[in-house]
């Protein structure tokens, strides 16, 4: 489910945080900057590993932050083709059956990749596999809260950022 | 920002679980921590504390590691064992590509017992095992 994914970014630390230590100002503010955060193309991003390299840091003309380059490694969820993940079933609608992990909640499981033959039952509002036995069908419907076994195969995975938060601005002092 | 190599190494749920719980103990002394952070390795905990890598520990893993060499299985299918522990033939067919070709029934059930042995399981479930087992004795 998780993976390492080595990244490289410049980090500001700004004048008031000058007195913490160097190493643990620049984890706070790499976690601050990717937790629960999905990148492009590399996938939702949970906390930092670990901290390869520091490179020196700058000072620019007008800035009173310093900069720092920093090579870093950081624990991503980013599931593999045919990867087997377990989540809890959030709810039923027409398009499909929503599942949730706790932590991520964007998975929908579309009627065609659901067991043969399944039908959405529009009383319930929920979707029912139809299992053939010796003496007829059963209807095994798919419960709000019931937990389920997905196999993640390609059909159509989009690792978008989510809009930007805008962060409100600090008071500064006069 | 750029991304040097996506994918450099797989982790175990056991692993990213235990760095959270580290997290979460070294903020507690500290302030407040951000509340990104915070959300996601809070709910996270909390989905990998019911699964089996809550009970793991590094030994366990090492050993069960060593016991999955002789089945030459892919290094995704081994941690998926991990991660899911799964109890049924069903499920290691599920994991396993193309396993009626690689595994034979024996080793299917082997893989199983492997499992039991060395993976901590759950005490919900082996208390149910020996109810059954005790209502099978008193049967007889």
């Amino acid at each position: 489910m998780f993976v390492l994914t080595e990244m490289k970014d410049t980090v500001r630390i700004q004048p008031w945080l000058f007195k913490d230590d160097v190493n643990d100002a620049i984890v706070n503010v790499l976690n601050k900057k990717f937790a629960n955060k999905v990148v492009h193309n590399v996938g939702l991003c949970i906390a930092l590993w670990d901290i390869q390299q520091l490179e020196d840091s700058f000072l620019f003309p007008g800035d009173g932050a310093h900069h720092t380059v920093v090579y870093f490694r950081f624990v991503v969820f980013r599931p593999f083709i045919d990867e087997i993940l377990l989540g809890k079933i959030k709810s039923c609608s027409k398009d499909g059956v929503h599942v949730s992990m706790g932590f991520f909640d964007d998975i929908i499981i579309p009627p065609n990749a659901m067991q043969d033959p399944t039908r959405f039952d529009e009383q319930e509002q929920l979707w029912a596999w139809e299992y053939a036995m010796e003496d007829g069908k059963h209807d095994l419907f798919m419960d709000i809260g019931s937990g389920c076994l997905m196999k993640h195969s390609l059909t159509q995975r989009r690792l978008d950022p989510i809009k930007r938060v805008k962060t409100p601005r600090k008071g500064r002092l006069k | 920002m750029e991304v040097k190599k996506e994918k450099s190494a797989m982790l175990s749920n056991y692993e990213v679980l235990a760095l959270l719980q580290d997290i979460q103990k070294g903020h507690n002394k500290q302030k407040k921590m951000h509340t990104n952070i915070a959300t996601v390795s809070y709910e996270i905990i909390q989905h990998l504390e019911n699964t089996a890598c809550a009970k793991q520990s590094p030994e366990v893993i090492s050993n069960f590691m060593k016991a999955l060499e002789p089945y030459k299985l892919t290094k995704a299918e081994k941690l998926q064992f991990l991660n899911l522990r799964p109890r049924t033939a069903v499920e290691i067919q599920l994991i396993v590509e193309e396993s009626e070709e690689r595994l034979t029934e024996d080793q299917i059930y082997e893989l199983l017992d492997l499992l039991g042995q060395h993976l901590p399981g759950d005490d919900t479930e082996q208390e149910q095992e020996e109810m059954e087992e005790e209502e099978i004795v008193d049967q007889e």
